[in-house]
């Protein structure tokens, strides 16, 4: 069965083996393939020489550039702070105006806290911070705690309802679930509270929506309904809703109570971040105002 | 089917299914609580059912056909048609998720269609469902026609096709109830690697004996290539799925390494899944199939030879370049980058080899579509292995890392290479194995041919595009040194690529789909055709392995 045969076609010689009518030619390898292994068998013999490459037993050859990629990294950023630190330095000193009043930090102000606000906030404030369902906008006029820069970072650090020794700390009753008011009277209270930002006509249902309003919300939510950012009590005056000022929502959150969550930042933010932050959000707001 | 077994063959196998079927109860019993449990109930289910079929055709007289005288292909026929619902699967699943990218709502909110379990019934239904039962099956026909040798036993074949699909049912209904062990293309727990280990052995030992009874002097390079597929998955299986059980009644279990050893030898055993598993065993299906179908020689033996060795070699290295720029040491990691250029000129000599042989036929890979998924597989194979040994230079890879474009560049090499090389010889296979005339329609190989190319370069350049803008995205800074963008905003620019990825994969799954419909149809309405010649040669027709004098 060994017989050797020509292939018309390429004029080479087959081995003389056959596999269920398989045959093979003995072409021999193309010089092309040749110059490719050597090239990149050489490349790799350089770079063996200048990097580290192969282990010894306790130690392995450092190449002769003796590149780290740790060093190089740990190098990179001691630089990197260098680099940072006369802005940051200027940043963490000086009050908000001031920050903002110097076009070279406003720059820094609004690029660094954009990325910082898209990777740590974005999630669940969007991209725009105009806020979603449940999560409040950092936009509109409508603040729980505080509005100002330094309450904004006082915020930041602790969280709300989070796990940071120092949270802020608030949470709406499940008035409807735990028995306090029955269904009825959450829809009552609820007109009511509709009727706070939306003026009705007197009528004998919203007098005795005031009543329960009176008895069970004012404590919080004030005599008038217009919040206490003390407490993180949402005005109920105003047009903003976190989640939703409809009917069936606003039974809901009186039926269901509501403890919103915002995670302390004090351990994954530096203090200068966190006021580029509270600096920059302050910026978005009075951009969204003009 | 089975009444081609013998009253001994068929009581045994039943033994075995029976034995089996009582692991599968002891699984149920013990495991009562934990997810095991419920993986017994499969267990139990999927012997039933094996059983039934056993016991159908039990008192069957026995067959009085000469063994002698024809290959064994039952078990082909099934693994073949097997690999082509799991296909359908794979990819119906892959679609699934490739639309829960682009819309993350499709998920549903159920605990079970989570991203995380989903993905690995994808990843693991496509490389393990339909490639490994394709590998199995292929190289069940390969084996015994390169060797002109019939299979030694009939049982044997039969427990490493229905044990392999036994392990991949336990692993996809696992991912779906959360059992994983966290490292990707071994996600399946201790229980289920214990079982493969078995079957593996199984198989390692069909294959040496087939081949020790071969009627041929020497073994051909397909063979080769499917035993070091064999070979080397159960040693990167073994090692990798190295662990201890939590417990014994339960399915968690903990590895054996930690830390950078975990992820060596995680990405060790990844790497060399594509080599050994994606490569080496595709490789002999391409060698095997391609000739026959050109009807040409192969280029160049010596090729075969240099291809063949520089791959085994070189491929066993380059796992750490999955671990560029991590607490991986910098000298494994340069180990792995010039182990994988030096890699290149192999991958391409095998892509060579193949093209060359079509010298003469192309032709043929004009007019048939089915020679034509195996010349653009071969294409494909070769611009994935380039992309791949240049993806791992660690600069490039640094652009490349955990982007898109990994996601392109496996997919370039599962749809364009695997999948396609896989469809041609499954085309090739079809009407010699059920000895038809030809597949049922031309046309709808045709047509499966467009739609897997169409959808293979959606799909990949979708990827590229968002990978590299991606990458980009990740390293642009603005003019004050701070990073330009959030990883969100890169989200955001992903989605139109999400939603072309999408249309890509539904244009292969559709694909795979006419091809299934093709095959039943083959077997079912297309006059019966003997090919000629497909018997093995009796022993004595066969010269000494070594000549005399020559």
């Amino acid at each position: 069965m060994s017989v050797k045969e020509r292939d018309p076609l390429t004029g080479h010689q087959t081995t003389g083996h056959e596999w269920d009518g398989i045959t093979e030619l003995n072409t021999r390898v193309p010089r092309a393939v040749w110059f490719f292994v050597f090239v990149t068998h050489l490349w790799a013999l350089i770079v063996w020489v200048l990097m580290p490459t192969w282990p010894l037993v306790t130690t392995y050859t450092k190449g002769l550039l003796k590149i780290d990629q740790r060093e190089e990294v740990e190098e990179a950023v001691i630089e990197a702070n260098l680099a940072r630190a006369d802005w940051s330095e200027q940043i963490e000193a000086l009050p908000a105006e001031g920050i903002m009043a110097d076009p070279a930090l406003a720059l820094r102000v609004n690029e660094t806290g954009h990325q910082l606000f898209g990777d740590n906030c974005a999630g669940c404030h969007g991209l725009d911070a105009a806020g979603g369902p449940g999560f409040p906008s950092l936009t509109d006029a409508a603040w729980l705690w505080g509005g100002d820069t330094d309450t904004i970072m006082e915020t930041l650090r602790v969280g709300i309802n989070s796990q940071h020794s120092e949270t802020r700390f608030a949470q709406m009753l499940a008035f409807g679930r735990d028995g306090i008011l029955t269904r009825d009277q959450v829809r009552v209270v609820a007109d009511y509270v509709q009727s706070l930002s939306n003026p009705q006509p007197a009528s004998e249902r919203l007098v005795e929506g005031a009543e329960i309003f009176a008895a069970n919300c004012a404590s919080c939510h004030g005599e008038d309904g217009a919040g206490n950012r003390d407490l993180g009590a949402p005005n109920l005056t105003d047009a903003f809703w976190i989640y939703g000022g409809d009917d069936e929502s606003l039974f809901t959150t009186i039926h269901n109570g509501r403890k919103g969550w915002m995670p302390a930042w004090e351990d994954r933010l530096s203090l200068t971040e966190r006021k580029i932050l509270a600096v920059y959000l302050h910026e978005r707001r009075q951009e969204a105002d003009r | 089917m089975m009444s081609s077994l013998t009253a001994t063959e068929r009581s045994r196998a039943f033994m075995i299914t029976m034995t089996v079927l009582l692991g599968g109860l002891v699984m149920a019993a013990v495991g009562h609580g934990d997810p095991i449990g419920m993986q017994g109930w499969v267990v139990i289910l999927f012997t039933a059912v094996v059983g039934v079929v056993l016991l159908k055709s039990f008192d069957a007289p026995d067959p009085v056909e000469d063994r002698s005288a024809s290959y064994y292909d039952d078990p082909t026929r099934v693994g073949i048609i097997i690999a082509l619902i799991w296909a359908v699967i794979g990819m119906g699943v892959g679609l699934w998720v490739a639309s829960m990218l682009a819309w993350p709502n499709l998920r549903f909110d159920a605990a079970w269609s989570s991203f995380g379990r989903v993905r690995p019934v994808h990843t693991s239904g496509v490389i393990f469902g339909f490639g490994g039962n394709a590998l199995i099956a292929t190289s069940f026909h390969i084996m015994q026609r390169t060797s002109r040798a019939r299979m030694p036993n009939q049982v044997l074949p039969w427990f490493v096709l229905i044990g392999f699909n036994l392990f991949c049912v336990i692993a996809a209904s696992g991912y779906l109830m959360g059992i994983t062990q966290s490292k990707e293309y071994a996600e399946p727990e201790w229980y289920a690697d214990l079982w493969l280990v078995v079957v593996w052995v199984a198989y390692f030992i069909l294959y040496m004996r087939t081949l020790a009874r071969r009627n041929e002097p020497h073994i051909y390079v397909a063979n080769w290539y499917y035993l070091a597929f064999i070979l080397v998955v159960a040693v990167l299986h073994i090692v990798n799925n190295l662990a201890i059980p939590a417990s014994l009644t339960g399915a968690k279990s903990y590895s054996a390494f930690a830390g950078v050893q975990d992820a060596m030898t995680q990405w060790w055993y990844g790497h060399n899944a594509v080599a050994f598993f994606l490569t080496s065993g595709f490789l002999g299906m391409l060698y095997y199939f391609l000739p026959k179908r050109a009807g040409r020689p192969i280029y160049s033996y010596r090729l075969s030879i240099l291809s063949f060795w520089g791959i085994v070699f070189f491929y066993i290295w380059a796992g750490s370049h999955h671990l560029h720029y991590t607490a991986l040491p910098h000298w494994v990691q340069t180990l792995g980058m010039t182990f994988s250029v030096m890699l290149l000129v192999p991958s391409w000599a095998s892509a060579g080899n193949a093209l060359m042989t079509l010298n003469g036929a192309w032709h043929k890979v004009r007019d048939d579509a089915t020679l034509r998924f195996m010349m653009v597989a071969a294409v494909f194979y070769g611009l994935s292995t380039f992309e791949g040994s240049f993806m791992a230079i660690r600069p490039v890879n640094g652009l490349s890392h955990y982007t898109d474009w990994t996601v392109g560049h496996v997919h370039a090499g599962a749809m364009g290479w695997v999948a396609l090389i896989s469809f041609g010889s499954i085309y090739a296979l079809t009407p010699v194995l059920w000895r038809r005339e030809a597949m049922y329609s031309w046309k709808a190989v045709e047509l499966h041919f467009w739609l897997a190319l169409s959808g293979t370069v959606i799909y990949v350049f979708a990827m590229w595009n968002s990978g590299i803008i991606q990458g980009l995205m990740w390293r642009t800074y603005g003019e004050t040194g701070t990073l330009k963008y959030s990883f969100l905003e890169s989200m955001i620019a992903m989605h139109p690529y999400y939603v072309a990825r999408a249309l890509g994969g539904l244009l292969f799954l559709a694909g795979a789909c006419v091809g299934l419909w093709n095959v039943l149809m083959t077997v079912r309405h297309m006059p019966r055709h003997a090919p000629e010649r497909d018997y093995p040669t009796s022993s004595e027709a066969t010269e000494p392995a070594v000549p005399a004098a020559e």
